[in-house]
């Protein structure tokens, strides 16, 4: 009786391990290298398109500097929202000490928020004592200036970037209800002036635009087909280590900065401009961006701004082979959470005061939130520890 | 034949297993790799000391997120569109929590005369006490040197540090150097610090397990206090009575390097306003001196500046972030370390185990067996490490037992091994040196350790 017991178990145990042989599935590195290059040249094309559309912006800065009409103050406005749509998509490339925001990266300089705004213009009821007002104590403004100011008193991230160029585009947002900034095109009008030394509000414009496209010069050349870090990320002894840096940039955009830090936190305290695109309310924007980010990652696949598509073998391609349920759930999470940011509307700072708001924007966060846990369990298979709370 | 040899190998094994027994017995207790117990988590990467405590209830880890995102947050000048986070200053240290408790870690003294980037401050005041019982702020200056202040307002002033070695040996003849800080205002703004001043620096601690510290019956303070020495073992241990200023009363101080804070509540309003400059409920005036007059005129962010919501949930973050499970417990090393630890009655003041009570703000946290390796009591740690500044009933040479939990992950978290209340010591063994008055017992039985034992020590430390 025992030893037949004993060779049941055994058969089984044999049949188990003959079933598990046969069925295991594997990736190979050639598998993981389509995947690791297809990124990469998604992450060139979209800085490119973030610097390319920002050369734009610096165009329409310089008209508006020359010729300070609210036609020209509109246009440079449009150029402003049309250079976000890029860089929101970039932003899950983020979070595993990649050129954006290793040690030396410039993501605080680029993206900074809050910003100081009383700290480089006025603003109602501030003093005379900020960067553009104050010409006594900052003779010189020039992207240098703006870059060391960034960094005085050691943290801060205050005064540069695109909110930066937001704030001196749009203005202080002073609106109660809907609305964002009202700045006049006379604000950058040396004759007419309003808002005082507009000639130095127009340098710091032009130098603030210059600075951000140094730094996205920066991060397109580390990325392009033979920059240097593209170099170390598609090598071939890299593959796992970017790949994990890949989903770990995917499950911290989406768990711990999108839902947590830049939604939930909002939403949570209901806090007028608790948002980041204050000035010009175009935060329901940086959310879609952000989230459609990881959506192109994971499907391996990004659209152009000028309508072409970059795509290949997405982590989708790896992730079907290894579990094809694990796959399709998130895949579906990825297409629903983009459909539940599409849904939220603008502005962004009214949408969480009232109660069908509430209920789009906790749909979503909800979405991106299990979205980040999917993401730590498509880690796990390739065998990484990931806390998409983490950030 | 086999069965033979089967039975020895065993008995071997129990043999071996004997001969170890008493000491593993003394040293290896079940469950003391769980150092904040419940509150435990095994994350030993740079984010070890930023999780949330494992068992919160309800959503309380979504209370934490909020919470989080605040204490990170930079404040920004008044008025701005964000009004959630402008007031800043208009004198501060710093525009975030988390520039100083980077990580939620232990911050560090200046590198460098140029390093702009010091995560520590300096207290101030002059002889006398306030109508609290506190100390009594410098005219000038006030309670805390802020050397950053918004545009238009001038900065306090600065503290400069040099550091003397002073040389020492052990008892095997090992030399030694410690460095002896000496501190010096500099370009003060607001005229000179009033005569008699006095400084009291002190880096920032880590943030793990503060709710579980705020849980401790007051009774189990009061029972490891010995303010008389009754039981004649030259260590005394007593409790910091504070103010606390929302009860308006008195209160068991448990936080903060003096044990100066009687809640994490007060605490945390505290820090905001000395430290950021952001009025609360708690502290709803600004911090500026009669003679700071661009510092009085300067707009507020609202009044008070932090929104109630908010000052709750960082107050909640604070208190609720997990402490980190120990590594190598187990170790032999580790095992040596912790009788040669408990042999030298180091254990006397940083305990080892205690027993957490009820405190209603942290419900989860109640009745837990927790290993925090202190007393929160304030002692006597003689010339050399004393600031010269009473705070309440603190004197100038007594220091809180910090907690131990945690100290040997600093190197991940906040890649420096900085210790003490202004970071003099390079290390733990440094750390260990500069230990006087009533731990100079402790210490003496160090310095009397073979070089083996104080690496055993202080891997033991380490595991912490």
């Amino acid at each position: 009786m025992k030893s037949k017991l004993l060779m049941v178990a055994l058969a089984a145990t044999v049949f188990f391990s003959c079933g598990d042989d046969d069925e295991s599935p594997s990736v190979s590195s050639t598998d993981k290298q389509d995947v690791v290059d297809n990124y990469a040249n998604i992450v060139y094309a979209t800085y490119s398109d973030a610097l390319s559309t920002a050369e734009d912006l610096s165009t329409a800065i310089d008209a508006l500097v020359a010729d300070p009409t609210e036609i020209n103050l509109e246009a440079a406005k449009t150029a402003w929202l049309e250079a976000r749509e890029p860089y929101g998509q970039s932003e899950v490339f983020r979070f595993y000490g990649g050129p954006i925001d290793d040690e030396d990266g410039p993501e605080g300089q680029l993206n900074a928020w809050p910003l100081d705004e009383a700290y480089i213009d006025y603003v109602n009821g501030g003093g005379t004592s900020s960067i553009i007002q104050d010409a006594a104590n900052f003779p010189t403004i020039n992207k240098e200036l703006i870059a060391s100011q960034n960094e005085a008193g050691s943290e801060t991230n205050i005064s540069s970037g695109y909110h930066a160029i937001e704030f001196l585009l749009w203005g202080q947002d002073l609106s109660d209800g809907p609305g964002g900034g009202e700045r006049p095109a006379t604000d950058y009008d040396v004759d007419n002036c309003t808002g005082d030394n507009c000639e130095r509000r127009g340098t710091y414009l032009k130098a603030a635009v210059d600075l951000l496209i140094d730094d996205l010069e920066y991060l397109v050349s580390e990325w392009a087909p033979n920059g240097a870090y593209r170099a170390t990320f598609t090598a071939s002894a890299n593959l796992d280590s970017s790949l994990e840096g890949m989903l770990a940039g995917m499950g911290k955009l989406s768990k711990g900065e999108l839902a947590g830090e830049r939604m939930f936190v909002a939403y949570d305290e209901k806090s007028k401009e608790d948002e980041h695109s204050c000035f010009s309310d175009n935060t329901h924007r940086d959310i879609v961006t952000n989230a459609q980010g990881i959506k192109n990652v994971y499907f391996g696949s990004y659209t152009r701004v000028d309508g072409t598509v970059v795509s290949g073998a997405g982590i989708n391609t790896l992730v079907a082979i290894l579990n094809t349920s694990l796959n399709s759930e998130l895949e579906t999470l990825l297409n629903s959470s983009v459909d539940a940011t599409e849904d939220i509307q603008a502005p962004f700072d009214q949408e969480f005061l009232n109660d069908a708001g509430r209920a789009r924007i906790e749909t979503a966060i909800d979405l991106l939130r299990q979205q980040g846990d999917k993401v730590a369990e498509v880690s796990a298979l390739f065998g990484f520890t990931l806390d998409p709370s983490d950030i | 034949m086999r069965l033979l040899q089967y039975f020895l190998f065993v008995s071997c094994l129990s043999l071996l297993a004997c001969g170890e027994d008493d000491d593993i017995n003394i040293a290896l207790e079940e469950g003391e790799e769980f150092s904040g117990g419940d509150v435990t988590v095994s994350d030993v990467s740079v984010n070890a000391f930023g999780n949330p405590a494992p068992n919160l209830e309800g959503d309380r880890d979504l209370q934490f997120v909020v919470g989080n995102s605040f204490f990170n947050r930079n404040w920004v000048t008044s008025p701005s569109s964000t009004e959630d986070l402008d007031g800043l200053g208009p004198l501060f240290n710093a525009r975030s929590c988390s520039s100083c408790h980077f990580k939620d870690g232990r911050g560090r003294p200046r590198l460098s005369p140029d390093d702009k980037d010091p995560s520590m401050l300096y207290r101030l005041s002059i002889p006398g006490t306030s109508a609290h019982g506190g100390p009594l702020a410098d005219p000038n200056y006030g309670g805390q040197l802020n050397p950053l202040s918004i545009l238009g307002v001038p900065a306090e002033g600065d503290m400069e540090v040099t550091y003397q070695e002073v040389t020492g040996s052990y008892a095997d003849g090992t030399t030694y150097s410690l460095r002896k800080p000496t501190y010096t205002f500099t370009n003060g703004s607001y005229g000179s610090l009033a005569a008699g001043a006095m400084v009291s620096p002190r880096v920032a601690p880590h943030m793990v397990g503060l709710g579980l510290l705020a849980s401790i019956d007051e009774s189990t303070l009061m029972a490891m206090a010995d303010p008389d020495d009754v039981d004649g073992d030259g260590i005394s241990g007593r409790i910091n009575r504070v103010w606390d200023f929302e009860k308006e009363t008195q209160a068991i101080g448990r936080f903060g390097w003096k044990a100066n804070q009687p809640t994490l509540r007060q605490q945390t309003a505290g820090a905001f306003l000395g430290d950021i400059g952001i009025t609360s409920s708690v502290f709803p005036e600004q911090d500026c001196m009669d003679s700071q007059t661009a510092c009085k005129e300067s707009p507020e962010g609202g009044e008070p500046e932090l929104k109630e919501s908010i000052l709750e949930k960082v107050t909640l973050y604070s208190g609720t972030l997990a402490v980190p499970k120990r590594r190598d417990w187990k170790d032999d090393v580790v095992l040596q370390g912790k009788r040669l630890f408990l042999g030298a009655n180091c254990s006397a003041c940083h305990i080892p185990k205690v027993e957490t009570g009820y405190n209603a703000d942290f419900p989860e946290f109640a009745n837990q067996t927790i290993r925090p390796y202190t007393d929160l009591l304030i002692h006597d740690m003689g010339e050399g490490l004393a600031d010269n500044r009473p705070d309440y009933q603190a004197t100038g040479a007594e220091w809180r037992t910090p907690p131990l939990w945690g100290i040997g992950l600093f190197k991940i978290v906040n890649d420096h091994t900085f210790y003490l209340h202004d970071g003099r010591a390079r290390n733990l063994e440094e750390a260990i040196l500069w230990h006087g008055g009533e731990a100079e017992a402790a210490k003496q039985a160090f310095v009397q350790m073979e070089k083996q034992e104080r690496e055993a020590l202080i891997k033991f430390l380490e595991s912490l």
